[in-house]
């Protein structure tokens, strides 16, 4: 014999990690032939049992290196490590490995066991340019969930696993499954020291406070299958955040009940979690079959669909209703493309004066200390009496007037076709100032703190100061026929460019944006974070505002060209399909939809707990739910 | 005050009025005057501090700041750019790790952003802040990928334009906005023990101690997959921006930060004092402190 058993450092070098080489041999029978893999302080090498000399009997040896220091808590891991060997010798099933001998040298322990021809999922996921197909991570998962049975089922202590992962499952040259490393080595691990990047990503939450069971077993398996159905590693997520990226959000090809069977699997709480192994595979063995019926009832909870609507009055016009109403001290103030500008009592809907403009009023009108203004298409601005809808002045501006009136520091506000914004005294009419716009303004002007926001049709963006002076100038692609509204020293507003801007207010600068799927002409609403958008996609959209992404999205039946507003944890939007539509605030579900005959443009109005909405079915009406 | 005269006083009495009155001479008092002019109230002022810290033999964490003012009629807004790194990784990967990530940050704002501001930009066609300083944690994680390999860092960006912070951040260094005597955590830790606190597994006092606390799911130089967080938030007027890394937070309690920032008489003074703070209580790891206080209005 020309082999010598290896003499193992005692010096303790560096780290006592020096790998054994081939060559060398361990109690005189397990020669090493290389390695198979590493880490952390385990090592596991390919061997020859030489006791089998005539024929080549394969073995698979981990070894782990003890570096603990203190001797008490040294002799405690060896004696951890002999119990869990003896343990492991006594278990049989087609999934585990056999174990043959065990033995301890210097600060070394050794487990010998069968050697699997094969790969472990990690290496199989990483070899897979593709999705791996749902029938082979079920046929595989249901061989995990029975050796997992079997190991919970041990007498007279269940066996938790701890530690199912890809890397930890191997797959045999007959494509079955064989779990391996049985966290043998964790006892080895000293305590480590200073930040390290990734987490465990398979272990439940629970397992983080010391708590085993089956359940987190069962847990452990679900978060396997979803990295194995999605390649999305979890160690680089946020832990416990796969219900947060559902599977078929990822690979669309897996099935809805395998993607409910691994979501229930996935359950924070243990107690929504499968009960026991036998239990998920039973779920896994009905997916496999196709039938269809799981058990579990749909995870969604569905909004009362008693939610409805009633109809409270309507009023009708002699033409479209293009504009939005405006709620003022118990009236409705809304124009007309029969060029009225009507006054209603909120809570009849009776008629109570209406005053005749010479063209189509496509604005709101505003109100303040007992006067409404609108803006006509006759190039006029009007001032009424809010009481008896008298005239008490006019303005001309050289074009027709779509935009809105904005009220602020005793002046009307408001763009028209003439491309100027302008500034007109509230109680005499004449004008204070104009700006200059490179096109026609049909939104209506932003102002707060001395400082008029407002977008015109070339898709230029301004704001002046009350001196006139013009602060600074955003350009987008398309039009602005959006409202710009001000969060936070932040201005937002939509573009037909297909963008939703947030510009911070005092210098105009880019801080993000959002893109739609579509031009907007919609206005933004804002309300507890999110900003409300419609488009021309059909969507109503809820965006998260700090970070400017998509919280939800709601699709009506044609474009949304109104604006939203939120009242009480619901969004109010209307749609040119007909309808107004009552969402839920935080999830965008629908609550309710009151279709009338007509397109609507405009934006909804609240009067106490009715909302108020024309239709370009020439009716104005009050909706309550 | 009528309608017409408020409209008039706003547009022809602005405030400024009384800062003119007063440097004509109308104050008999020329120290007032000089005090006035010389007061940080109307502007930005930041103070920084650093130290390996009494446990850890190399630092390796590292921090920058660029902070631009410009006063004039027609001047564009302040702003600035804070970046406080923690590196990780043996063999002084973490230290060059860090670096390599604030200069690739810095360099990517400052082509962009800080040019941007200077040119007066008025198209949209640029890349929002948002978006460019996602793509600059981006690049910063590629480079450490590139360069580093085995390192890894924790990045926490604040960039200021006008009154709007943007923060971009990966990893368990902080941002804190400070107001009122409250502290308020801005940013998410990304790690491990922040996460079952959140979920409610862990209490505060289970994660300070927890053993798996450094254990962070995100970092740069994780490589493929890196997300980003960025969002923004108004300056609190008046307040703090507080950038540190685990060396301040983890060992100091917030309202030891809040009484040796509300008492000292300057950033730089509290920086230091955080510093010695952090020190004084063991100093377990580097640690980094960026400050910066915001006039009232």
């Amino acid at each position: 014999m020309h082999r010598t058993t290896r003499q193992l450092s005692e010096t303790g070098d560096s780290e006592g990690l020096d790998r054994l080489q081939p060559g060398a041999t361990l109690q005189e029978r397990y020669l090493i032939l290389g390695m198979l893999g590493a880490g952390g302080m385990s090592s596991v090498y390919k061997g020859r049992d030489l006791h089998f000399p005539n024929v080549t009997k394969l073995v698979a040896i981990k070894e782990m290196v003890n570096l603990i220091a203190d001797q008490s808590m040294y002799d405690m891991v060896v004696r951890n490590f002999e119990r869990e060997a003896d343990l492991l010798a006594t278990l049989s099933h087609p999934a585990i490995p056999t174990i043959y001998d065990n033995f301890s040298h210097h600060n070394r322990s050794y487990l010998v066991m069968e050697f699997i021809d094969g790969q472990d999922l990690e290496a199989i996921l990483n070899e897979m340019d593709d999705f791996l197909p749902e029938e082979k991570v079920v046929s595989w998962a249901i061989e995990i969930c029975d050796v997992l049975h079997y190991l919970h089922q041990h007498q007279p202590n269940p066996i938790i696993f701890r530690d199912i992962k890809p890397s930890n499952v191997m797959v045999d040259q007959h494509d079955h499954v064989r779990l391996i490393d049985f966290g043998i080595a964790r006892h080895f691990q000293p305590g480590e020291k200073g930040t390290m990047i990734g987490t465990e990503g398979y272990s439940p939450p629970e397992q983080y406070r010391g708590e085993a069971s089956p359940t987190g077993d069962v847990y452990a398996l679900g978060a396997t299958m979803h990295h194995l159905l999605t390649k999305r590693d979890p160690r680089v997520e946020a832990p416990f955040s796969f219900q947060e990226r559902p599977v078929r959000s990822i690979n669309p090809l897996v099935s809805p009940e395998l993607e409910q069977v691994i979501d229930m699997a996935l359950s924070y709480d243990p107690k929504e979690r499968y009960p026991s192994a036998m239990l998920m595979k039973e779920a896994l063995i009905t997916t496999a079959k196709r039938t269809g019926l799981l058990s579990q009832p749909s995870i969604a909870a569905v909004i009362s669909k008693t939610d409805s609507v009633k109809e409270i009055w309507a009023f009708e016009c002699e033409d479209e209703v293009r504009g939005s109403p405006l709620v003022f001290e118990g009236n409705v103030y809304m124009g007309c493309y029969d060029n009225n500008l009507y006054a209603l009592e909120a809570k009849s809907g009776e008629f109570l004066w209406k005053f005749a403009t010479e063209g189509g009023i496509a604005g709101r009108p505003a109100a303040e200390d007992g006067t409404v203004f609108v803006g006509s298409e006759d190039h006029r601005l009007y001032a009424v009496s809010q009481n008896r809808g008298s005239l008490l002045w006019s303005y001309f501006a050289e074009g027709p007037i779509r935009s809105s009136p904005a009220l602020s520091d005793g002046h009307v506000f408001i763009g028209s076709d003439d491309n100027r914004l302008h500034v007109v005294n509230q109680i005499t009419g004449r004008r204070a100032w104009r700006a200059d716009a490179s096109a026609a303004i049909w939104g209506t002007p932003l102002v707060e703190e001395e400082r008029v926001y407002f977008g015109c049709e070339s898709g230029d963006f301004y704001c002046y100061d009350f001196k006139s002076e013009l602060k600074w100038r955003k350009k987008t692609k398309r039009a602005v026929t959006s409202s710009p509204i001000l969060i936070d020293g932040m201005v937002y507003f939509g573009s037909r460019d297909w963008t939703v801007y947030a510009l911070e207010a005092e210098s105009g600068f880019q801080v993000s944006r959002f893109r739609l799927g579509g031009a907007t002409i919609s206005s933004p609403f804002y309300a507890e974070g999110k900003l409300f958008i419609g488009c021309g996609d059909n969507h109503i959209y809820a965006i998260d505002a700090k970070h400017m992404r998509e919280s939800w999205r709601y699709e009506t039946d044609h474009q949304v060209t109104g604006s939203p507003i939120v009242h009480e944890g619901s969004v109010y939007c209307g749609s040119v399909d007909g309808s107004l539509y009552c969402l839920d605030f935080h999830s965008g579900r629908l609550r309710w939809r009151f279709h009338t005959s007509g397109p609507i443009t405009g934006t909804p109005a609240v009067f106490e707990n009715t909302i108020i909405i024309g239709s370009m079915d020439h009716r104005v009406y009050a909706l309550i739910s | 005050m009528n309608p017409i005269s408020r409209f008039f006083t706003k547009i022809f009495g602005r405030p400024a009025a009384d800062k003119i009155a007063a440097a004509r001479g109308d104050s008999t008092q020329p120290a007032d005057l000089l005090a006035e002019f010389e007061s940080p109230k109307n502007r930005l002022v930041v103070g920084s501090s650093q130290s390996t810290g009494i446990e850890r033999s190399h630092n390796e964490d590292a921090l920058l700041l660029l902070n631009g003012f410009t006063l004039g009629t027609h001047s564009h807004s302040d702003f600035g750019v804070f970046l406080v790194a923690d590196g990780m990784g043996g063999h002084r990967a973490g230290e060059v790790a860090s670096a390599v990530s604030i200069r690739t940050v810095a360099r990517k704002i400052t082509e962009h952003t800080v040019l941007e501001l200077l040119n007066g930009q008025d198209s949209t066609d640029t890349d929002p802040l948002q978006d460019q300083l996602k793509q600059a944690l981006e690049e910063a994680n590629q480079a450490v990928v590139d360069t580093v390999p085995g390192g890894g860092t924790t990045l926490t960006a604040a960039i200021l334009v006008g009154n709007q912070v943007t923060i971009g951040h990966v990893g368990d260094s902080r941002a804190y906005f400070i107001q009122d005597g409250k502290a308020e955590v801005i940013t998410r830790d990304h790690s491990l023990v922040e996460r079952l606190r959140e979920l409610g597994q862990l209490t505060e006092e289970e994660a300070a101690v927890h053993p798996q606390r450094n254990v962070l799911y995100r970092a740069i130089g994780q490589g493929a997959n890196l997300e980003v967080d960025v969002f923004s938030m108004p300056a609190p007027k008046g307040g703090y921006l507080l950038i540190c890394s685990d060396g301040l937070w983890g060992v100091v309690p917030d309202p030891t930060m809040i009484d040796i920032i509300r008492s000292a008489p300057n950033p730089q003074t509290a920086c230091d004092q955080l510093v010695q703070a952090a020190n004084f209580a063991g100093g377990p790891d580097n640690i980094s402190v960026v400050l910066v206080q915001f006039p009232e209005d």
